[in-house]
């Protein structure tokens, strides 16, 4: 008897654990195809931008996303595979060729915001007196003090691989570091080993309290970061929301989603500057 | 010991998100124990009773696909259930199916091994005994099983220790979304990468109790053999 009821209580709260209802998500009149899949950077997603603006969203059409943040390599990537409906990235050379290829249908600005090269607040290269972006690097590089690089192809590693480039400089050699991980990720590594990195300042905004970072060099119209989305294109697949991604299209570039964008703030600062012209 | 306190507290609050995370967890992990031990059990007990040809590199195989790191089988995954892959058709890519399915496969060979391991340890005489006895194949097969359950439940269990501690998987074919496949590792994860220690040690308690419950319920079960 002593076996048999304690196999009936394990086998009885197995099943009510099984059966816990999935908290579902508020929102009104459910479209046909409620559900749109959203592939962004990790700097959307972890600065807490989606999560404040997407209910709205939800609130407004019925709609609900769902968010895979990755670099913005692999989330273009998920797009060509057909794998999310909308891409919501910053790189704008793959974005074009990601169009060019047939991959999207339509591509929007939607935002921006901008990247600061993040050191340590002894400041061994001296950018402090750095004349611009491609200056800054090359002191950096002179210097060998360390920089941590994101590595991953993302719209960040991107941009930092051209501006090494503008700069006439192959990063290699142990002051080089490729993490291959996100942003937060490689500032906390930067702020271990006390090395300079470049970042989006979303990020950096969201996690500054937790570093010893400071910002080292910022302002070159080099380091701009603009954000655009792009619906895929519905031919690759049949199950692709096409629907639901336009709807998401229309409404982050409308005024009602781009007041919203400009309304999130952390510590006091807006982090993106939303910028989409009709 | 304040990461203890703030899971105790974040758990005793009531914080929805935390309580629908590890329910999600344990919910993904019961479903991909049933489906790895469904036919991992009696695959186990097929390579203990069995007398055929290439049984011996069957085992060595299902041994070494053990050591298969949960990324790779994850990427494996996604090649077939991505909607460009073969099975794109069945829509699961990003959807609990997807994460269910990556995790059975993960714990299939463990829960194949285990059963496989643990009857090996039984008395040779009562299958031997079976067998004079006339029995058939799968009366055999049923009857071992009966006999040694302890061997089953503990087998169940590493399956479901696997699963619920695993993040490859979940993170891969999840996609860590947000009120539908974000489970206990892959918060984990992300809070880490956020630099939110804090938060991501106080899941780590939670995932350790699981552990620690399954790891005591395992020993219970060898207990009553």
């Amino acid at each position: 008897m002593n076996r048999t009821a304690r196999t009936v209580i394990v086998v009885a709260l197995m099943a009510l654990i099984a059966a816990l209802p999935a908290f579902a998500m508020g929102g009104k009149e459910a479209p046909a195809n409620p559900k749109v899949r959203l592939a962004t950077t990790t700097s959307t997603e972890n600065s807490g931008l989606l999560a404040y603006i997407l209910p709205y969203f939800t609130a407004d059409t019925g709609y609900t996303v769902d968010v895979v943040a990755v670099g913005t390599g692999a989330a273009l990537k998920l797009g060509e595979n057909a794998d999310a409906d909308i891409v919501l990235v910053h790189a704008r050379a793959l974005e074009d060729a990601f169009m060019a290829a047939g991959h999207g249908t339509e591509r929007r600005d939607v935002m921006y915001n901008d990247f600061i090269v993040l050191g340590p607040a002894a400041d061994p290269a001296g950018l402090a007196s750095a004349t611009g972006a491609v200056d800054a690097f090359k002191r950096i590089a002179a210097s060998g003090a360390g920089f941590v690089s994101r590595g991953d192809n993302s719209g960040t590693d991107v941009k930092e691989k051209d501006v090494w480039k503008a700069a006439g400089v192959s990063p290699a050699g142990s002051w080089y570091k490729e993490a291959g991980q996100g942003m937060e990720q490689v500032i906390i590594m930067a702020d271990g080993l006390q090395a300079y990195t470049l970042a989006d300042r979303g990020t950096w905004l969201a996690i500054k309290d937790k570093s010893s970072l400071v910002i080292a060099y910022e302002g070159d119209p080099t380091l701009f970061n603009p954000y655009g989305i792009i619906t895929v294109n519905p031919g690759k697949n049949p199950a692709i929301n096409a629907e639901g991604a336009r709807a998401l299209l229309l409404w982050i570039t409308s005024k009602r989603g781009q007041e919203l964008i400009a309304s999130f703030k952390v510590g006091g600062e807006i982090l993106f500057f939303p910028d989409y012209r009709p | 010991m304040d990461a203890l306190g703030q899971a105790l507290s974040l758990l005793a609050t009531g914080d929805t998100e935390t309580w629908w995370t590890v329910g999600t967890t344990i919910r993904f992990a019961l479903w991909s124990t049933l489906f790895s031990a469904l036919p991992g059990v009696p695959l186990g007990a097929v390579l203990y009773l069995g007398r055929f040809r290439g049984k011996r590199a069957l085992a060595a195989a299902i041994n070494a696909s053990m050591a298969v790191p949960t990324v790779v089988i994850g990427l494996f995954v996604y090649s077939f259930i991505s909607r460009s892959g073969p099975l794109g058709f069945l829509n699961i890519m990003y959807e609990p199916a997807g994460v269910i399915l990556g995790q059975s496969l993960l714990a299939l060979p463990l829960a194949a091994a285990m059963t496989h391991t643990g009857l090996q340890k039984m008395d040779p005489r009562y299958a031997e005994t079976l067998l004079t006895l006339g029995a058939g194949f799968w009366r055999r097969l049923l009857a071992i099983l009966r006999e040694g359950r302890f061997v089953v439940v503990q087998a169940v269990l590493a399956s479901f220790g696997r699963v619920t501690g695993e993040v490859g998987v979940s993170m891969m074919l999840g996609g860590n979304i947000r009120w539908h496949t974000r489970t206990m590792t892959t918060t984990i994860a992300l809070d880490a990468s956020k630099g939110e220690f804090e938060r991501a040690l106080s899941l780590g308690v939670v995932l350790l109790a699981v552990a620690l419950t399954v790891n005591a319920l395992s020993h219970l079960a060898a207990r009553d053999a």
